[in-house]
């Protein structure tokens, strides 16, 4: 562009302002793809699915306090009610929660021994319902059958023999072939064989944070514990009419234990992403306010140095610079300003971000979020110098030669 | 002089109100979101207990796999087993030492109408209650004998003490705990440290326990047990296997008084395990430690990734704010050359000028420190409303918070208001003079 040599030249007799604009555009580039990265990292996390059917089940705890309480035939008949409750689908009695922070791993490994080592997994101890309480995928082999479900008692090191895993378990522990894990045996407390029946599609462990998220196992045991979990799943739509039914029918049928911690599992959603949505709320809010700022201090010194030049812009309209002419300059000027910010914001994001990998473990930043930022504040700077470069078209020639 | 250069300020404040304004609100948003993750970070990294924190000591031992070490070999076990806790706590080397776990009760209630509660217990020794300064309302803490000779008794916390008795002192009432009959023997005032450093293994601020019991009961299955339980090794069956398993979920505290006896502790600790090597066990090299309170909370990482990060991108956030002030003061000021050409030459010198625009930058910083505080409060109480209890005791102002928001606006405010006024003071006076 024409103009350009001379727009340069009059910024360079005004450095320090320009320079100012374009530290800010630089540190707000910084923050914001740096904080819009960090907004897309939880909001992939957070949109992982649990593989459980969350919208139509709730859980409760059933702590037993009576002595001399018989609890194998407790929580037959607490579950064998639960299950003829009218709107029910299935019920099951569970050690732990999918998303709720709480639950069991285990080591499993291929190869018998101490020394092998062995996959961390999240261990669910169910009966053969589980699948259709959870609402599991079962994508090979078979549901557990009734007679394969034994009795864990309380402090017990010993292991059934069959066990249901997730396919992303199948695929760590047998890398080269994740469908031939059917039928093979992996080993649990490092040398108790289990053979694996059946492979489900998904079924997230309890810990959202941890690395082996997808790698959960089925255990057919059925707990004799004096605290147990008692997950439900209603047909759709029934979930808010029967908790309180289900509640009150357990509290009422027997006075030796406590019905208590009533969840249903979207409660448990939200509170296991709570810290993530509440950081992304506040991450939004400094990232919109800052760029309202930026977009500020551009106006305002806009304005400032259009002041300033009052009499030159009056000088080139009455020498015939259109109104068009005059707006461009300003806007190209900013353009420039832009750039100078965003080259040296482009380099402190990458500053930023390999910070973040390294102290935080964060995964490194892609291009196309840079890119993003460029385009956003090459836009949000021409929009904030709009509205000054408008007043500046509207100086009449005529101040030009008023205030000689 | 100061009072003519306020109503100066004043004046010019008012005149450039559009101006002011973008400046006061800039530094506002930046103290307040400064504040606000300051605030949060000064919570989650305060010294719980500072009279004493140089003098507590959390131990650890490693007793964990040869083939596969805790934390891949770079911190030892969190927790303690259950026959090395009680070995050292029978050895009574330290000053004093607390023995302690997580466990879980019910309690029922005499009147048969009312619905039995549950409880977050602990199961703990004696020394537990004077080594953290544990403020009682009645009574007190149980003896040493109680935890040898296993006596059935109970310390309950002041909400659980409303709840079963009104309020009224409690002590040597009964409670019914899982079919055994407890004697209370003290009531505990409010009490709860932030962090809750004496156990952070189930989060560090979480609130702290309704009912505490003598450790030794735990062995006796009077009390059930709670808590992270880690495990090397297959612990075997029944409760006495478990006890005499490979497992963690104990925390061991010791009180030692100076560098003397810290280094006794130390010697005592590394030759017991050395004893214990020759029974076969603790089969990786010697890593045992003491770290004090602060050290523990440090090294167990208490303060939040997150709360670090929002905190190094809200200071970002306040350096942005001050460029727009200084780019903006600068505007403002030079805008008055005139003005200052004139006053030059009718004789203000540049330090008279330097002072006057160094007052109206302080005005606009209080301006701003005052809204920034405004903010941060407003900022505190969405954290709190967003993240629940995790964060309720994380989000109050205090004075020193108070004071270094003050601090900070008006500091940050005349620094970037330092090279504005420069500018402004050296405005020639003929050249302005000429053009009027």
């Amino acid at each position: 562009m024409l103009e350009s040599g001379l727009i340069i030249r009059a910024l360079m007799r005004n450095k320090i302002g320009a320079l100012l604009i374009a530290l800010q555009i630089a540190l707000t580039m910084t923050i914001m793809v740096n904080a819009i990265f960090m907004i897309q990292d939880r909001q992939q996390q957070m949109a992982r699915e649990s593989g459980i059917n969350e919208e139509d089940t709730f859980y409760l705890t059933n702590t037993i306090f009576a002595q001399d309480y018989n609890i194998q035939v407790g929580l037959q008949t607490d579950l064998n009610a639960i299950r003829k409750t009218p709107g029910v689908v299935d019920a099951i009695q569970i050690n732990a929660i999918p998303l709720s922070g709480g639950g069991w791993s285990s080591g499993l490994q291929t190869e018998p021994g101490e020394d092998k080592d062995g996959i961390g997994t999240a261990i669910y101890m169910v009966d053969d319902h589980a699948i259709n309480a959870l609402d599991l995928e079962l994508i090979a082999g078979t549901n557990f059958s009734p007679s394969d479900i034994g009795w864990r008692l309380p402090a017990q090191s010993a292991w059934p023999a069959k066990v249901i895993i997730t396919q992303a378990l199948a695929n760590s522990l047998f890398p080269d072939n994740g469908q031939s894990a059917l039928g093979k045996t992996v080993y649990i407390s490092n040398n108790q064989p289990m053979q694996v029946i059946g492979i489900i599609k998904n079924l997230q462990a309890p810990w959202n944070g941890w690395s082996g998220v997808e790698r959960s196992a089925l255990v057919p045991f059925q707990m004799e514990s004096r605290s147990g979990r008692y997950f439900i799943r209603t047909e759709p739509g029934r979930r808010d009419e029967l908790m309180p039914v289900i509640e009150s029918m357990l509290a009422n049928s027997d006075k030796g234990r406590i019905i208590r911690r009533l969840s249903t599992m979207e409660e448990t959603r939200e509170q296991s992403y709570r810290q993530h949505n509440a950081t992304n709320k506040i991450l939004m809010t400094v990232v919109s306010t800052l760029t309202l700022i930026t977009a500020f201090g551009i106006v305002g010194l806009a304005i400032f140095s259009i002041n300033r030049r009052t009499k030159q812009i009056g000088t080139r309209r009455a020498l015939g610079a259109t109104r068009w002419q005059v707006m461009r300059y300003f806007m190209v000027e900013n353009f420039f300003i832009s750039a100078v910010g965003i080259t040296i914001g482009i380099i402190g994001t990458v500053s930023l971000n390999y910070w973040l990998v390294n102290k935080f473990n964060m995964t490194p930043l892609g291009f196309e979020l840079i890119a993003l930022g460029v385009v956003t504040l090459v836009i949000v700077g021409q929009l904030a110098v709009l509205y000054p470069a408008r007043k500046a078209a509207l100086i009449s020639p005529a101040t030009a030669t008023r205030t000689v | 002089m100061f009072n003519y250069y306020l109503r100066l300020a004043a004046i010019s404040i008012r005149r450039h109100w559009g101006l002011s304004l973008i400046m006061i609100t800039a530094i506002g948003l930046g103290i307040g979101t400064a504040m606000t993750t300051v605030t949060v970070n000064y919570m989650m990294s305060a010294n719980p207990i500072p009279q004493k924190s140089e003098q507590l000591f959390y131990v650890q031992l490693d007793s964990w796999d040869v083939n596969d070490p805790f934390d891949e070999g770079q911190n030892p076990p969190d927790q303690m087993t259950y026959t090395d806790a009680t070995n050292l706590f029978k050895a009574d080397k330290a000053f004093r030492h607390s023995i302690s776990a997580q466990a879980f009760a019910v309690i029922e209630p005499q009147d048969p109408d009312l619905l039995p509660i549950t409880v977050n217990a602990r199961a703990n020794s004696a020394d537990f209650f004077a080594m953290f300064n544990v403020p009682f309302l009645y009574g007190g803490a149980w003896s040493a004998q109680a935890d040898t000779n296993k006596e059935l008794v109970a310390v309950i916390n002041r909400e659980t003490n409303d709840s079963l008795f009104a309020g009224k002192n409690s002590v040597g009432e009964l409670i019914r705990i899982d079919g055994n009959l407890f004697k209370i023997v003290g009531v505990i005032d409010n009490w709860q440290p932030t962090p809750k450093y004496y156990d952070v293994t189930s989060g560090a601020f979480n609130d702290t326990e309704e009912l505490f019991v003598p450790f030794s009961l735990i062995a006796e299955e009077k009390i059930t047990r709670a808590g992270n339980t880690s495990c090397w090794k297959p612990s075997g069956d029944g409760m006495a296997a478990f006890l005499r398993s490979e497992c963690i979920w104990i925390q061991f505290w010791v009180e030692l008084r100076d560098e003397q006896e810290q280094q006794d502790y130390l010697t005592f600790l590394d030759a017991y395990v050395e004893q214990q090597k020759q029974l076969g066990r603790f089969e990786r090299p010697l890593d045992n430690r003491l770290s004090n309170v602060m050290q523990w909370l440090e090294n167990q990482e208490v303060v939040a990734d997150d709360a670090k990060m929002m905190m190094a991108m809200s200071f970002m956030f306040l350096v942005v704010c001050l460029l727009n002030t200084v780019g903006l003061l600068l505007a403002k000021f030079l805008g008055k050359a005139p003005e200052i050409g004139l006053r030059q030459a009718l004789g203000a010198s540049k330090a008279t000028l330097f002072y006057q625009y160094l007052v109206e930058s302080a005005c606009i910083g209080l301006g701003g420190g005052l809204l920034g505080l405004v903010l941060a409060w407003l900022g505190l109480q969405s954290v709190a409303a967003m993240y629940g209890d995790y964060m309720k005791d994380l989000t109050s102002l205090d004075t020193t918070m108070v004071l270094l928001a003050m601090l900070l606006a008006l500091g940050s405010t005349v620094i970037a208001g330092l090279y504005p006024t420069w500018r402004a003071c050296n405005v020639q006076p003929s050249q302005q003079l000429k053009s009027q």
